[in-house]
């Protein structure tokens, strides 16, 4: 299979406080030293508690933010540091859904006009072509060709979400990074959405960046799965590998955190102590050093190299 | 092993069908109406509004008048009547005579295209020169924020009607000079507040998205950045309007604009103030109407800014 992304060794900062003269005097380490590939077909998933950097991951895979040092590759490319003018024609090849579905449609367009934009950006097409692939991509998520017409507003928050899938498969895009997209809508709303977006990849072998930190939703959705804890990748692996044998402290936490439907079954939660560290000032060891019931002396004093145990199975630990 | 995924994937679809029809038949109804009752709520939310719908009213009356309004005046505004020179209202003069005998009435409805024409152009100009600046120092910041908003400042420090009088000083008097006067010092008001629009609307998620999808920075400007802030802009324009007819009127009364003995309102003004003691009407007729015209514009602008505010009932 062909890496369609290819992150190696990303990072990314953002200032925060400035001294008198206006130089930033922290940093927030957002994205620390991330790598990753992501293969065509398939439905890579990013998973973290909120913070720890999963959502930035995907605006710099957007190139909607330029990371410090790393690289970043798309469908053969290394995009972390063109131009946006550079960037436009391959945004055709890579769209994004958004969390917020009410935030992401402007008000004032109606759905038609949203739906089309992408098309007036990127192609060529008259009025009366694009109005035929908007009334057919309405049909293909589910509302019909006479909701066209209407504003966002006039719609519900899960229709809503349609509406951004529709928009983001109008170019034919290869890879959809979907951020969060149905950690807003009810939990009824999200089984049709995430059945809908299963029924589009078969449809379109579209490939997807899939973030979110709902775990049940990434087992049943996701190939292969990254965890992500304050800005660094701890684990890598295919799904199947990494619930079943979850190599990393972090992941076998968040996992046993995970409700089980059957009130007879025992369950043996893993409690964390303490608090996440601050991103301002990295702890100089591992990342999870802090709350990890493993650490040991190394732990604290060295970051841990990512090995693999298995094939496809990567972990960053000491203790593995 | 082969039918398995294909059954699972039908029933995905039909799973999906069944949703969509569900959804379709449930929102159908409320949406029409819900689409033209916005028209309507924002109407009744004015009708509310008393003394906006009244401004409202005197504003349209006076704009009418500005159009056709010289051709009904019963004299002919220039036209001199030495028989009744400075004669108070009566049947025959209804705002009475100046001190050459012109009909004061007639005067008042020949100068209102120049009057209301002077304030409106030169507000739609200082607005349209303010609100791309703004636009634009919202949008790229740097070193064009910095220029466009320390400019702005510069401006600011002087009091609106010095501002004006230095510049008609600096390019001599005539009603051009006032329009041009006018128009700059209504630039900064508008570049500052379009600024502060434009990061509101900017730091939106929709923003976001539009470049992700690769719209250019043009597009993302008009098309999704400027109608967010086309509110704030027609609020603070009725309001400034009424500031510029002031203006335009002050500078015409300190000698500074249109020609003295053209029918201008702040003109007519500066014409009468030596015949205060003796003839007062020649005053209070045309000061009268200024200051109905600058009333009705800025209480129509903040019955506007109520009724587009959301968070006011």
């Amino acid at each position: 299979m062909e890496k369609i992304v290819s992150l190696k060794n990303v990072c990314k900062t953002f200032p925060v406080g400035k001294s008198l003269l206006g130089k930033p005097t922290k940093f927030v380490h957002a994205v620390n030293n991330v790598s990753f590939d992501v293969y065509e077909g398939e439905t890579f998933s990013i998973v973290g508690e909120s913070g720890c950097g999963k959502s930035t991951t995907g605006r710099i895979i957007n190139h909607l933010l330029a990371p410090e040092s790393g690289e970043v590759w798309f469908t053969g490319k290394e995009i972390s540091h063109i131009s946006q003018d550079e960037m436009r024609p391959l945004r055709k090849d890579m769209q994004m859904i958004f969390q917020d579905p009410a935030g992401s449609l402007n008000p004032r367009m109606r759905v038609s006009e949203l739906i089309e934009e992408p098309l007036l950006i990127h192609t060529e097409m008259n009025a009366e072509e694009r109005g035929k692939v908007v009334a057919e991509l309405l049909g293909i998520v589910g509302l019909s060709a006479k909701h066209a017409q209407r504003y966002p507003h006039e719609f519900s928050g899960g229709q809503k979400q349609r509406i951004g899938i529709a928009r983001a498969l109008t170019v034919n895009p290869k890879l959809v990074i979907a951020d969060e997209p149905i950690s807003a809508l009810d939990v009824s709303i999200q089984a049709q959405v995430l059945n809908l977006l299963h029924r589009l990849q078969e449809q379109y072998k579209l490939t997807y960046v899939f973030i979110s930190h709902d775990l049940s939703v990434v087992e049943m959705i996701s190939d292969r799965i990254a965890v992500m804890y304050l800005g660094f990748v701890v684990e890598t692996a295919p799904k199947e590998k990494l619930y079943a044998m979850p190599a990393h402290p972090y992941t076998q936490a968040l996992l046993s955190a995970v409700p089980i439907p059957d009130p007879d079954r025992k369950h043996d939660r893993i409690i964390l102590e303490g608090d996440i560290p601050s991103t301002i000032n990295l702890p100089a060891g591992c990342p999870f050093a802090a709350r990890c019931k493993m650490c040991k002396q190394v732990c604290l004093e060295q970051r841990p190299a990512t090995k693999e145990v298995e094939t496809g199975h990567f972990v960053a630990c000491h203790q593995v | 092993m082969s039918n398995k995924p294909n059954e699972q994937e039908e029933k995905v679809v039909s799973l999906e069908k069944n949703a969509a029809s569900f959804e379709e038949n449930y929102i159908d109804e409320n949406i029409l109406a819900d689409s033209s009752s916005k028209v309507k709520e924002f109407i009744k939310k004015f009708m509310k509004r008393k003394t906006a719908v009244a401004a409202f009213i005197i504003m349209v009356f006076l704009l009418i008048i500005a159009i056709i309004g010289p051709s009904l005046a019963p004299y002919d505004p220039g036209a001199f009547d030495y028989d009744n020179i400075l004669s108070g209202p009566s049947a025959k003069h209804w705002f009475g005579t100046d001190h050459f005998g012109q009909d004061i009435f007639s005067r008042i409805l020949a100068g209102a295209p120049q009057t209301l024409g002077v304030a409106l152009s030169s507000v739609i100009v200082g607005a349209a020169l303010g609100t791309v600046l703004g636009l634009l120092a919202g949008y790229y910041g740097g070193w064009i924020e910095m220029l466009v908003m320390r400019g702005a400042d510069v401006l600011f420090s002087f009091p609106d009607i010095l501002l004006a009088i230095a510049i008609v000083a600096l390019l001599g008097p005539g009603i051009i000079n006032v329009f041009i006067a006018v128009a700059v010092f209504t630039v900064p008001s508008f570049a500052r507040m379009m600024r502060s629009a434009t990061l509101a609307v900017k730091s939106s998620l929709y923003v976001e998205v539009a470049r992700s999808l690769g719209c250019k920075d043009g597009r993302i400007l008009f098309i999704h950045i400027f109608p967010g802030t086309i509110q704030t802009l027609i609020v603070n324009f009725t309001m400034r309007i009424g500031s510029a007819i002031m203006a335009a009127s002050s500078l015409s009364f300190l000698g500074f604009g249109a020609d003295v003995t053209s029918p201008e309102w702040g003109a007519m003004l500066s014409q009468s103030r030596s015949y205060l003691n003796t003839a007062p009407h020649m005053v209070y007729f045309p000061a009268l109407v200024i200051f109905i015209t600058v009333l009705a514009f800025n209480l129509f602008g903040d019955g506007l800014r109520d009724t587009l505010d959301p968070k006011i009932k």
